[in-house]
């Protein structure tokens, strides 16, 4: 219930947050939404020595789109983020899964940041960021470095991130050609965690599929991207056939395990029927007039 | 730890440790016992209360986090003497029974009727999706609510009940529940 | 003299709750909200593990903590002879174990610190040696010859049986069975869930070492029997001790069994001189306090072909954890589990019971269960259902074939109830005119020729509740009774107290509209008061919707007798007979004269200033009602759900329900709480589950893992009424709080089962996740598109 006792510092400025990592980055947490640490210090399961609140750091909540790619800063709030009209018109695969995370109160300070450097497999954003093809900002004592979405999250609660860095921004390619996006969840109950998520976006180019993105939550050691099944999809027609086939690669890219939310066939299953259907929502999203 | 927490429009200082949660914050050093604490794993809601006018758990904020914002209780509802329209609405729709989760709806209802005056019930119910309550059903919490904005607004007419949030049938394309 | 003008607000009026002006002011006095000065904090260390001898217990570093005043094993409460304790059903409970524990869990040590984070802080300080010992999971297995002997504490128990029970008649049962055309059979698992209730349970003890006085804040559903109980178990003078429950955040039946985390706090305070404060979080209230439920059911119903139902058999075994500690009569085993023969006409039935030790919490009577009806509620409806099935009758054709009818009411059963009044019939026909019956039916096969899956389930249930007749019920030895007190103020307002105690109920308006009824005082001008024990009459507390019908009875019964006595001061006023004195809502006046007439608040001033001679002064009284038998709520709800063909997710389209609690003293709260169980229903039907594996860790311990339905999942409800009073009862009132608990999950689970059922589907287990749905609809072969 209450978490150990622990060193708190609230730096004004994104350098004061760094060089506190920098001394202490391997007994400190980095604080942004805090709501999932901050159960996990309750529950004892984590217990930093140090925890580093970045909440005071202006200017770190931005949603806004440079060029070619939107950019997200750390404190970008969940319940923000399903609100921008942005993402609605340009990224409805965020849009969709925005507003499915957690619970709405949870949304009012979780970040998107936050919950890709915490990496459980389970996380919704995760298989956003994967099937959108989104690149990271990772900040630390030597200067900025930018890390694709597939090399960051490494494993369960694992991802590239040094113990003195901080992910400063998220960027994602700003779909070309007619593009369309959804994520669908599978829950128990709203704050559960998904029993099986698809996050799936097309582009269209002339007709044809020119990029698709698939990518599963909880159904693997971390969120999955099913290569298999963005490959079938490229270039091809945007048939349902296609999207069958594809919704097929996709069920056996994953690797769920049996537990009390389903068997793993039954997971299997409910990845091949949404990803099914979100292509065809995407498809129909995409070809909208 | 040294904090200034303004609690309903009043600085509260204290000193604590920063291991200290916002809602023990709150019911023992404040010594508002209006903030409930119901679970340990961030779920049911009860100990919600608005941060700058935002409902948050303020079980999962430590109070140090706190230090200089604005966090309104239940006891902030009723201004000198005189309940909210959410307080009377309450009351009045049968909106509570053994009252545990009662401040936390209320004040995610406000929250919620300061954005839509005149929310349809998909709309309610998806707002309250993070508060548990275990007697009444949700049904005459979301009535009270309604009624509430009805007030607030002095509108006077029933809301038609537009689904404003996903389908329960499928999962949402585009839409966003609190548009 | 006039009327007076203010609304009285008596029976079936929609008074709005007293209560809620302090709790909308977030101004309620709960457990937790209470601090005393020098207070200290109890924390609980419990045992990782669920089946394990316990070597040793290294409290050392733990007591030298700093801000811990005192560490207490099993081994110091044992000194005191307050180890262990009894439970409500005749067995012992460890407060701090001993030898073993026994489900993981279990309280093994505590801390008494300055502070909480103290005293969380220490119990990591504490070491314990233990000993695995296999984990007995499965009660049928704990059943088994040769299985581990959970509790070797007791002499004699050389097995995992916790007690054996039967009622009904074997022999008349077979015979019916044998004879039938048709014998259905379903074997039916209704899971471990719990009440969770928001507030978790606590108290705050605080005994006066200068007095030896014991106050206790306490989370009590029964303040007056936990303090008996309390004064057996920890030998304080009874006098000495005062229990008050406070503000209640939900009980649910959690709320009534006596837990260690209680008696440890009471003997800290009375050791160290100081209150101590013991809060459980919600994983211990979840892992260790009161479960419900957990019975393995069997049921074969005999009909003939054409539906009459002849014969009822059923065998349950039923899990009941390390301690036999359900919160029930002491003469009930399996807790009112007869009434399984139902809303139904059934010449013969049998039930025997079998309850298993397990490696688990114990308890299993709670959670609105009315002390186990809910499972046998559940079973009677589930079979029905399926019966339905293998006849090929429609299942609503098949109820109302089999209702017990009016005519037949007070209805013996086989099993012993005598059911005092119903009308099932009236309350079905009802239930399928609101929910659009045939209608549903028709776009059901309309839309499975589309593959789509809409499935309509019933439920009809009859509860029996109000325990009880002194003869058939006590609680650890004392009678189910319960009480009022009825005192008028010389101005004419009056207070009320009560041997029971909401939580959330609403009894403070609720009762005091019973007052006002009987005796035209405006209910705002009643208060009324419980859970106090040096301040209110003895009374066996709230739960299995009991108040309405004994202490609302009693409530009824001293307001009558308050008024016959104001019949005689009326008369003295008015210089008349009180033979020539009628009474109208609020004032008496001479038969024939209406004008000369005196109000209750002018008879409440003269019982004080100008009572008659010869009577004596002041206007009360107290009365303990026995009530002559139980009261039967019943009811209809028909469910509709659309269950997605291709990965099983379900969602409810419509639930009508129908309830007869006879009469309603206050509509708006009996909707409140029939709301509330029809949630309840679908929490259980659709996620709420504690389970175990093999080693005995128990899943669900955690809101993470124990799901409670939100406002987004829950549905929409209608509701409706009947009303077939209770013949026996002062105001034909029957008590309601239960009945959508009782009721509800069949209805939705039939639901379910029902848009299958053209698949072969005839059982899936609750709760019903959209995995086992489609794993049902897999294994039945038929493809559902």
């Amino acid at each position: 219930m209450f978490s150990a006792p622990f060193e708190y510092a609230a730096p004004k400025s994104l350098e004061e947050a760094l060089s506190l990592l920098a001394e202490r980055g391997d007994e400190a947490k980095v604080l942004a939404g805090g709501q999932s640490l901050i159960p996990l210090m309750k529950l004892r399961f984590a217990a930093p020595a140090l925890l580093v609140d970045i909440n005071r750091i202006d200017g770190l909540d931005y949603v806004e789109e440079t060029g070619d790619e939107l950019r997200i800063g750390p404190l970008a709030r969940n319940n923000a983020l399903a609100e921008s009209t942005v993402l609605r018109e340009r990224y409805p695969v965020m849009a969709a899964a925005a507003p499915l995370i957690s619970d709405p109160l949870v949304r009012n300070l979780g970040t998107l940041a936050g919950s890709l450097a915490h990496a459980d497999p389970a996380g919704d954003w995760g298989s956003v960021m994967l099937a959108l093809g989104a690149r990271l900002v990772a900040t630390g004592p030597s200067g900025e470095r930018v890390i694709d979405i597939d090399e960051f999250l490494q494993g369960p609660f694992t991802t590239a991130l040094e113990p003195t860095e901080i992910l400063t921004e998220v960027r994602v390619p700003r779909p070309t050609g007619r593009a369309g996006g959804t994520y669908l969840k599978l829950e128990r109950k709203v704050g559960d965690f998904a029993t099986v998520g698809a996050a799936v976006t097309l582009e269209l180019d002339d007709g044809r599929v020119q990029r698709g993105g698939v990518a599963l939550t909880a159904v693997g050691p971390r969120n999955l991207r099913a290569k298999a099944a963005e490959e079938s999809l490229a270039s091809a027609e945007p048939t349902e056939t296609t999207f069958e086939e594809a919704a097929g690669l996709a069920a056996e890219a994953a690797e769920p395990a049996s537990d009390l939310r389903g068997s793993a066939d039954y997971k299997r299953e409910t990845v091949r029927v949404f990803v099914r259907r979100g292509l065809g929502a995407a498809h129909e999203m995409a070809t909208a007039a | 730890m040294e904090i200034t927490v303004i609690v309903n429009g009043d600085p509260r200082h204290a000193d604590v440790e920063p291991r200290l949660l916002l809602a023990h914050f709150l019911r023992e050093v404040v010594g508002l016992t209006g903030t409930h604490v119901g679970c340990d794993t961030t779920n049911c809601g009860v100990c919600t209360v608005l941060l700058d006018g935002v409902p948050i758990k303020s079980c999962t904020m430590f109070a140090v986090q706190a230090d200089g914002r604005e966090i309104t209780t239940v006891e902030g509802l009723t201004q000198d003497g005189e309940l909210h329209p959410i307080q009377v609405a309450f009351k009045e729709e049968h909106g509570l029974q053994c009252g545990f989760c009662t401040p936390a709806m209320m004040l995610v209802g406000k929250a919620l009727l300061e954005r839509n005056p005149d929310p349809p019930e998909n709309e309610v119910r998806w707002a309250i999706s993070g508060n548990i309550c275990r007697c009444t059903g949700y049904t005459n919490i979301v009535k009270a609510i309604q009624r509430a904005g009805h007030r607030m607004s002095a509108s006077g007419e029933a809301s038609a009940d537009v689904a404003a949030g996903p389908a329960r049938e499928e999962q949402p394309a585009v839409t966003t529940p609190t548009s | 003299m006039a009327t007076v003008e203010t609304p009285i607000g008596g029976i079936g009026h929609r008074v709005k709750r007293k209560e809620d002006d302090r709790l909308i002011q977030g101004r309620g006095n709960y457990v937790d909200d209470i601090t005393l000065t020098g207070m200290l904090h109890l924390a609980l260390l419990r045992s990782p593990v669920a089946h394990a001898r316990i070597r040793s217990i290294d409290a050392e570093a733990a007591a030298a903590a700093e801000g811990v005043v005192a560490v207490v094993t099993g081994k110091d409460l044992e000194a005191h002879g307050l180890a262990w304790m009894p439970t409500l059903s005749g067995d012992t409970q460890a407060v701090l174990a001993t030898d073993k524990v026994r489900f993981q869990g279990q309280e093994v040590a505590a801390v008494i610190a300055e502070t909480a984070h103290a005293a969380q802080d220490a119990l990591e300080l504490i070491e314990v040696d233990y000993e695995p010992l296999p984990p007995v999971v499965d009660p049928n297995r704990a059943l088994q010859d040769g299985a581990p002997v959970i509790r070797d504490d007791k002499e004699n128990q050389s097995d995992n049986r916790c007690y054996e029970w039967e009622a009904g008649d074997a022999e008349a049962t077979t015979r019916a069975l044998e004879k039938a055309e048709v014998v259905v059979e379903l074997e039916t698992f209704y899971p471990r869930c719990h009440p969770a209730p928001l507030e978790t349970c606590g108290c705050v003890a605080d005994v006066d070492p200068a007095t030896g006085k014991a106050t206790i804040y306490m989370t009590s559903q029964a303040p007056h029997a936990h303090r008996t109980l309390f004064a057996m178990v920890a030998g304080l003078p009874e006098q000495n001790i005062q229990i008050i429950s406070p503000d209640i955040g939900g009980g649910f039946g959690n709320k009534v069994p006596i837990y260690p985390g209680y008696v440890v706090a009471t003997a800290a305070s009375l050791l160290i001189g100081r209150p101590v404060k013991w809060i459980e979080t919600r994983s211990e209230n979840l892992i260790s306090t009161g479960f419900a439920r957990d019975y393995h059911m069997k049921g074969e119903l005999a009909l003939n072909s054409d539906g009459k139902m002849l014969g009822l058999r059923v065998r349950m075994v039923s899990d009941n954890g390390a301690f036999f500690a359900d919160a029930q009569p002491s003469k009930c085993k399996a807790g009112l589990f007869g009434i399984v023969t139902g809303s139904y006409d059934l010449p013969a039935a049998h039930v025997s019971a079998i309850g298993a030790y397990t490696n688990k919490a114990p308890g299993g009577v709670a959670y609105r269960c009315s002390f186990r009806v809910t499972e046998a509620s559940y079973l009677i409806e589930r079979l029905v259902q399926t019966a339905a099935y293998e006849l090929g009758i429609d299942p609503a054709e098949l109820r109302l074939k089999n209702f017990i009818r009016p005519e037949q009411f007070p209805y013996k059963s086989a099993t012993g109830f005598e059911y005092d009044s119903g009308d099932y019939e009236r309350a079905m026909r009802l239930a399928l005119e609101k929910a659009g019956y045939e209608g549903l039916r028709r776009e059901q096969e309309e839309l499975r020729r589309e593959g789509k899956l809409l499935g309509i389930g019933i439920a009809s249930f009859t509860e029996v509740v109000g325990a009880g007749r002194g003869k058939d019920y006590d609680i650890a030895g004392i009678k189910m009774f319960d009480s009022a007190e009825l005192r008028i103020h010389p101005t004419g307002k009056a207070i009320l107290k009560l041997g029971v105690k909401s939580q959330g109920q609403g009894h403070e308006t609720t009762f005091a509209q019973i007052v006002a009824e009987e005796l035209g005082i405006p209910a705002e001008d009643v208060t009324v008061r419980e859970g106090d024990t040096d301040n209110t009459p003895y009374g066996l507390g709230t739960y299995a919707s009991r108040s309405t019908p004994t202490a609302g009875a009693a409530t009824a019964v001293i307001a009558r007798k308050v008024r016959e006595k104001g019949k005689q001061i009326a008369a003295h006023l008015l210089e008349a007979a009180p033979d020539d004195l009628d009474w109208e809502t609020d004032h008496f006046f001479v038969k024939g004269s209406p004008d000369r007439a005196v109000t209750i608040q002018d008879v409440a001033f003269a019982a004080y200033t100008n009572p008659p001679e010869g009577l004596e002064p002041g206007l009360e009284g107290v009365h303990y009602y026995d009530p002559p038998n139980m009261t039967f709520p019943f009811g209809t709800y028909v469910v509709a759900v659309e269950v997605d063909p291709e990965i099983g997710e379900w969602k409810v389209r419509s639930m009508v329900a129908v309830d007869d609690c006879g009469v309603r003293i206050n509509p708006m709260i009996v909707e409140g709480q029939i709301h509330g169980g029809l949630a309840e229903g679908y929490g259980i039907a659709a996620m709420q589950l504690i389970t175990f594996d093999e080693e005995g860790n128990c899943i669900g311990s955690n809101f993470m893992d124990y799901l409670i339905p939100t406002a987004w999942e829950t549905p929409r409800f209608e509701t409706f009424e009947t009303v077939t009073p209770s013949p026996h009862h002062p105001i034909g009132a029957k008590g309601v709080g239960e009945s959508a608990t009782v009721g509800s999950p069949a209805a939705y689970v039939n639901a379910v089962i029902d848009a299958l059922a053209h698949m072969g589907v005839r059982n899936v287990d609750m709760p019903i996740t959209s995995a086992k749905v489609w794993e049902a609809m897999r294994t039945a072969g038929t493809p559902a598109q």
